[in-house]
C-alpha cells in the first residue's frame, strides 16, 4: 500500500548541502504498524513529512495506494492527505480557536468523509464525551493528543503517520494514548507508521525500522 | 465548497479568540478609509462648488464690458450698444442682507441672456423665462441658500429695509449665497435705478474698435476667463495638499492594517500548518484568506466611509473658510455626496487591505511550513526582508535627490516628498536594528543584554507602527516649521506692508477730494497716500497694476527681496517698476530686466528695479509711480487712500470720517482691523493642515497601541522565562515600558532630520511651485521639545494598557509556557 523507492533528501545550510535521507526504500501494507526509530537528526521526521507530502523528495518516489505522491502537485497532495492520511504530531496541532467537537470532525468534514456514527464511536473510545464543548487550551496534554488522534481517524484513513505522538506526555498518558491509537488502527485496518525514540513504545508495534545517518540500518 | 466553508469558519474562529487583532485590523482599515474618503469628500464638494461658480455671471467664462474701475454705468449704454448691433446682455450685481445673512444679488435680463450665454441661467431651472419676468417674478436660489435662509420654496423674503423679494424658487447648480432676480427688480432692491454693473457679450459681438465710438470710452472690453478653470487652477495646489495629507493618513492607517494582518498571519501559521496537514491545499487556503480579507475590508470600508463623511462634515467649514480666504472661492458648507464617492471609498478599503495584507499573505505562504512557530521564526525571516527594505529605501532616497535637483513642477515636488517620506520610513527599521545590535554588543549585564536582544526580536512586530510614528512626527515637524515660518514672516510682512494707520475708500472722486481737504486741515495727519489700481492681463495672466505716490512710508517699510541701487528714485522717475515675487518667478523676470505692458494699442516699457514679497496673492502685481499710472489709466477711481497719523489720533479720525462723510465699515479700515482680518485668513488657511496633522499623529499613536496590544499575548513566551528566574511581573512591566519608550525616542530622533528636510522641501519647493512665493527658512527647536514630549505621551499611552495586562497576567498563564510550550 505504501511504497518508498530510493528516496533521498538534503537540506541547504550555510555550510552547504546536508544529506538527511540517502536512498531509502520501504514497503508497508494495510494492518501493519511500524515504529521508525533512530537518533536525533537521523531523518525520521523528514521521512514522515515526505510520506505525508509536506515536503518534496530530491530523488526517488513514494507511492500510496499506487498513486505516486512525489509527482502530485500541491493540490493533489493536499487531497491525498485529507482523504487517505491521518497525521498526529508531538505538538498536537489542534486548531486553538475551534471547540473539541469541531477539531475532531474537521478533517473528515473537509474530506467529505464525515460519518456521525463513527464519530460518536470515536468520541466514546477516546473518552472525549465530556470535553466536546471545550477549547484545546482547556485540555491536558494527554487529552489534546487523544483529540488529535480522533481527528486523524475521523476520516478512516488508509495511512496513519505519527511523529513522536507521545513526546509531550508522561509515561502513563503515553501508554494510554498509544493503546488507543493501536486499537483504532486494528479497528480501521489502516497502516500505522510512528516515529519514536522509545524502545518501550516501539515494542507495542509489530515492526521496527531504524534509521542511522539517513540510511536504513 | 464544504471544504472552503470549513476553512473560512476556522479562520473566522481565530478572530473570536484574538479580538484585539481583529479590532486592530478593523480600526486600521476604518481610519485609513475614513481619512481618505473624508478628504475626497471635501475635494468633491469643492469641485461641485467650482462647477456651480462657472454658472455664476460674476465669474463666467463669458466676455463682458465694464468700466475700467468696476463702477456702475448707465443702462442707456446697453440700449445704445444693442442699437449699434452689439449682442450684449445687462447684469447688475450687489450685496443684500436677508435676515442678517449677507448674500449676492444678481439681476439679469433673461431674453438677451438666453441669446448670449452658453450656460444660460434658465437652463438651470425647469420653468423657463416667462414666470421669471411676469409679476411677481421669481428669485432663483440654490437649495443650500434656501436652507440657510430657513425658508421654503414659494415664500417671499424681505430685505433688511423691508422690500419684498419675488417668491423663492430652487435653481439647480446655482452657487450658494446667490440670489438671481430680474434686472428691474434688482435695480429696485439695490436702489440703483437705471444702473448696470456689466454687459455680457455674446458670440457675434462687433469689433472692439467700434466700442469706443458707442460707449464714448466709458466701457472696456474684458476677455472672459473660465471661472471654473481659473478656480480649479488656483485651488489645485490646495487640493493636492489635502490629497497628499489624506494619502499620508491612508498610508499610516494601512501600516496598522499591515501590522495587524502580519501578526494575524504569524498567529495563524500553526493553524495553516494544521490545515495543510489535514489536507487543505495552499491554493484553497490562499483563496479563503483573500475572501476573508474581502469580507472584512468591505465591512470596514462601509464603516470608514461613514466616518469619513463625519470627518469631512466637521472639517468642511475650515476648508471652506480657507478657500474663501485664499482664493475667494465659495465652497458650500453642506456635504452632498454621490454613490461614486461611497463606491470609491469602499474600493480604496479593499485595495488598501489587499496591498497591506499582500506581503503578510505572501510571507505566510513562503515561510517554511515545517519550521517551528517560535517568535524568532518571523524575526529570522524578517532579516532578508530588512535587506530588501534597505535597498528599496536607498533607491527612493536616490530618487528624492534626483527630483530635488531636476524637479520643477508641483507634481514632481510631491513625488519628491513622497520618495523622501517613504524612503525614510523604510530605512527606519534597518537603522533601528543596527542601533539595537550596537546596544546589545555594548551591554554587560545579562538583563541589559536580554533587553537589547529582545527589543531587536520585537522590532519586526512593531516596525510598521514605528514607521507610522516616524512619518507622523516627521510631517508634524515639517509642516509645523513651515506654518511657523509662514506665521512669523507673514506677521512681519503685514506690519511693514500695512504701514498707513487708516485706509478709506470714498463713494466718489468728488467725495475723496472733500475728505482729503478735511484731512489736510487737521493738524494730526502726516500724509495722505493715494492708492490707484487697475486690472490688466500681463502675458495672459491676471495682474494688478498699482500707482503709488513716492513717500518715506514706502521707502522705510516696503520689503524688497531683490533691488537695484536707488530703487525708489528709479521708480519715482516713472521709468522703473517693482514687481511681485509671483510675477517674477512665473515669467522668470529678474531685477534689471525690462517688461512691456500693453495699454490702448501702445506698449509701456518698464525697467524692473525691485522685487517684493506678496504672500498669499494669486495674482501678479506691478507697482509704478502714480503720475505715469494716471496718464495711462486716467479713468481709474481716485477714491482709495491711506492715512499716516499718530496712533492716538486714529479713533478721532475714524469717527470723523464715519460721521462726516457717512463711510460704511466696508469703506473704512484701521490698520489693526485689517491686520487682524489678514491674520484670521491665515489661521483659517492652516486650520485644516493642523487638524490633519493632529489626526495623523493620533493614528500613529493608535498604531503603536494596537501593535503593542497585539504583541502582548505573544510576549508571554519571551517574558515567562525571566519571570521564572526571579524577575517580578511588575519589574517586567517596567522593562516593557522602557523598551517602548526607547524605541519611540529613537524614532523621534530619526524624525527630526526628516522633519527638517521636509519643511525645507515645503518652503523651498512646494510653496514656490504651488503659490509662486518662497518663505525664509526658519527652524523652531521649541517645537521639537514639544513633539518629543508628545512622543513620550503617545508611547506611554500606547504601552500603558499592554503593561497593565502584563503586570496582571496570572502566574498560571505564565506557567503554561512551560507546560505545553504553547
Amino acid at each position: 500500500m505504501l511504497n518508498i523507492l530510493n528516496v533521498s533528501k538534503s537540506y541547504a545550510t550555510p555550510q552547504g548541502l546536508l544529506p538527511v535521507l540517502n536512498n531509502i526504500s520501504l514497503n508497508a501494507e494495510r494492518g501493519q504498524s511500524i515504529a521508525l526509530m533512530g537518533e536525533s537528526g537521523s531523518g525520521k521526521s523528514t521521512l514522515l513529512h515526505l510520506i505525508a507530502g509536506l515536503d518534496n523528495v530530491d530523488t526517488g518516489s513514494i507511492f500510496l495506494n499506487q498513486k505516486e505522491i512525489t509527482k502530485l502537485p500541491d493540490v493533489g497532495r493536499a487531497k491525498m492527505r485529507r482523504s487517505e492520511v491521518g497525521l498526529v504530531f508531538q505538538q498536537f496541532n489542534l486548531i486553538p480557536s475551534l471547540k473539541i467537537k469541531d477539531n475532531l470532525a474537521f478533517q473528515a468534514r473537509i474530506a467529505k468523509r464525515f460519518d456521525q456514527a463513527w464519530q460518536s464511536e470515536l468520541i466514546e473510545r477516546l473518552g472525549l464525551g465530556s470535553l466536546l464543548d471545550r477549547y484545546p487550551e482547556q485540555l491536558s496534554g494527554g487529552q489534546q493528543q487523544r483529540v488529535a488522534i480522533g481527528r486523524a481517524f475521523a476520516g478512516k484513513p488508509d495511512l496513519l503517520l505519527a511523529d513522536e505522538p507521545t513526546g509531550n506526555l508522561d509515561e502513563a498518558a503515553a501508554n494510554e494514548v498509544l493503546k488507543l491509537a493501536i486499537d483504532l488502527v486494528e479497528k480501521t485496518d489502516c497502516c500505522f507508521l510512528m516515529v519514536t525514540h522509545s524502545a518501550h513504545l516501539a515494542s507495542f508495534l509489530n515492526t521496527k525500522i531504524t534509521l542511522k545517518s539517513g540510511h536504513l540500518a | 465548497m464544504t471544504q472552503l466553508i470549513w476553512v473560512l469558519r476556522t479562520f473566522f474562529s481565530y478572530w473570536r479568540r484574538s479580538p484585539v487583532q481583529f479590532i486592530t485590523l478593523i480600526f486600521g482599515l476604518v481610519v485609513a478609509t475614513a481619512l481618505w474618503s473624508g478628504v475626497q469628500a471635501i475635494n468633491q464638494q469643492a469641485r461641485q462648488s467650482y462647477d456651480k461658480a462657472a454658472l455664476n455671471f460674476n465669474g463666467s467664462d463669458t466676455s463682458y464690458l465694464a468700466t475700467p474701475n468696476g463702477t456702475l454705468f448707465s443702462q442707456s449704454l446697453f440700449i445704445d450698444l444693442r442699437l449699434a448691433g452689439w449682442n450684449v446682455s445687462p447684469l447688475l450685481e450687489g450685496k443684500i442682507e436677508l435676515g442678517g445673512t449677507p448674500l449676492t444679488l444678481i439681476g439679469v435680463e433673461p431674453i438677451s441672456l438666453a441669446q448670449i450665454s452658453r450656460q444660460s441661467a434658465f437652463k438651470i431651472t425647469t420653468k423657463g423665462a416667462a414666470p421669471f419676468i411676469k409679476y411677481p417674478g421669481l428669485t432663483y436660489v440654490s437649495e443650500e441658500t434656501l436652507n440657510l435662509l430657513q425658508m421654503k420654496e414659494g415664500e417671499r423674503p424681505s430685505s433688511n429695509d423691508g422690500m419684498l423679494l419675488p417668491p423663492l424658487h430652487i435653481a439647480e447648480n446655482l452657487a450658494p449665497k446667490i440670489l438671481m432676480v430680474d434686472i428691474g427688480i434688482a435695480q429696485l432692491l439695490l436702489k440703483k435705478p437705471g444702473r448696470l454693473s456689466r454687459l455680457l457679450i455674446g458670440p457675434s459681438a462687433l469689433s472692439k474698435s467700434s466700442l469706443s465710438k458707442v460707449s464714448h470710452n466709458t466701457l472696456e472690453y474684458f476677455e472672459g476667463i473660465s471661472a471654473e478653470g481659473d478656480l480649479k487652477r488656483l485651488t489645485d495646489s490646495f487640493h493636492l495638499n489635502l490629497t497628499a495629507f489624506g494619502f499620508l493618513s491612508f498610508f499610516v492607517g494601512l501600516f496598522i492594517v499591515h501590522s495587524a494582518t502580519g501578526l494575524a498571519f504569524e498567529g495563524r501559521r500553526q493553524m495553516i500548518r494544521t490545515l495543510r496537514s489535514c489536507g487543505v491545499s495552499l491554493r484553497n487556503i490562499t483563496f479563503v484568506l483573500l475572501f476573508e480579507l474581502l469580507i472584512i475590508s468591505i465591512f470596514s470600508g462601509l464603516l470608514g466611509v461613514a466616518l469619513g463623511y463625519f470627518i469631512a462634515a466637521s472639517l468642511l467649514p475650515d476648508v471652506s473658510a480657507s478657500l474663501n480666504g485664499l482664493y475667494g472661492a465659495q465652497v458650500n458648507g453642506d456635504l452632498n455626496l454621490d454613490t461614486w464617492w461611497w463606491g470609491s471609498g469602499i474600493t480604496m478599503s479593499v485595495a488598501g487591505a489587499l496591498v497591506a495584507a499582500g506581503s503578510g499573505l505572501w510571507k505566510a505562504s513562503r515561510l517554511p511550513l515545517l519550521a517551528s512557530a517560535l517568535p524568532a521564526a518571523w524575526f529570522y525571516s524578517q532579516q532578508k526582508w530588512l535587506r530588501i527594505q534597505s535597498i528599496i529605501a536607498l533607491i527612493l532616497i536616490t530618487l528624492f535627490l534626483i527630483t530635488l535637483q531636476f524637479g520643477d513642477t508641483l507634481y514632481l515636488g510631491f513625488i519628491m516628498m513622497g520618495c523622501l517620506l517613504l524612503g525614510a520610513a523604510l530605512l527606519q527599521p534597518p537603522l533601528l536594528a543596527l542601533l539595537l545590535k550596537f546596544g546589545e554588543l555594548r551591554a554587560k549585564h545579562p538583563i541589559a543584554q536580554w533587553f537589547w536582544a529582545d527589543s531587536r526580536q520585537q522590532l519586526p512586530g512593531l516596525s510598521f507602527a514605528l514607521m507610522a510614528l516616524l512619518l507622523a512626527l516627521g510631517v508634524n515637524i515639517g509642516v509645523g516649521a513651515m506654518v511657523e515660518s509662514f506665521r512669523s514672516t507673514f506677521s512681519e510682512w503685514l506690519d511693514r506692508r500695512l504701514a498707513p494707520e487708516i485706509y478709506f475708500a470714498a463713494n466718489s472722486d468728488a467725495q475723496a477730494l472733500e475728505i482729503r481737504d478735511w484731512l489736510e486741515h487737521r493738524g494730526d495727519v502726516h500724509a495722505i497716500l493715494p492708492i490707484r489700481r487697475a486690472q490688466i492681463s500681463f502675458r495672459d495672466w491676471p495682474t494688478q497694476i498699482y500707482g503709488f505716490k513716492d513717500h518715506d512710508t514706502y521707502r522705510q517699510n516696503w520689503q524688497l527681496l531683490d533691488k537695484e541701487k536707488n530703487v525708489w528714485d528709479q521708480v519715482k522717475s516713472g521709468k522703473a517698476a517693482l514687481i511681485s515675487e509671483q510675477l517674477a518667478r512665473r515669467f522668470n523676470i529678474s531685477v534689471g530686466d525690462k517688461i512691456s505692458i500693453s495699454k490702448a494699442s501702445t506698449d509701456w516699457t518698464l525697467h524692473i528695479s525691485g522685487i517684493f514679497p506678496d504672500y498669499g496673492n494669486p495674482k501678479g502685481v506691478i507697482m509704478v509711480n502714480i503720475q505715469p499710472f494716471l496718464e495711462r489709466w486716467p479713468a481709474t477711481p481716485k477714491t482709495r487712500h491711506g492715512i499716516r497719523t499718530d496712533k492716538s489720533s486714529i479713533p478721532d479720525i475714524m469717527k470723523g470720517l464715519k460721521d462726516k462723510f457717512d463711510l460704511s465699515p466696508a469703506q473704512l479700515f484701521d490698520q489693526a482691523t485689517l491686520k487682524a482680518q489678514s491674520a484670521n485668513i491665515f489661521e483659517k488657511t492652516f486650520a485644516i493642515t493642523t487638524s490633519l496633522n493632529t489626526l495623523t499623529l493620533s493614528i500613529a499613536g493608535a498604531a503603536m497601541l494596537t501593535s503593542l496590544l497585539t504583541l502582548s499575548s505573544s510576549r508571554i513566551t519571551s517574558l515567562a522565562p525571566l519571570w521564572a528566574i526571579g524577575l517580578t511581573r511588575r519589574h517586567l512591566a517596567w522593562i516593557e515600558l522602557l523598551k517602548a519608550l526607547m524605541l519611540a525616542i529613537f524614532t523621534a530622533l530619526l524624525a527630526l532630520p526628516l522633519g527638517l528636510l521636509l519643511s525645507w522641501c515645503l518652503v523651498a519647493v512646494i510653496n514656490v511651485q504651488a503659490f509662486g512665493w518662497r518663505l525664509p527658512y526658519h527652524i523652531y527647536p521649541a517645537q521639537w521639545g514639544h513633539l518629543l514630549i508628545m512622543t513620550f505621551i503617545v508611547a506611554i499611552l500606547a504601552t500603558l494598557m499592554p503593561i497593565i495586562r502584563l503586570a496582571r497576567t496570572p502566574p498560571a498563564q505564565l506557567l503554561k509556557v512551560f507546560s505545553n510550550e504553547r
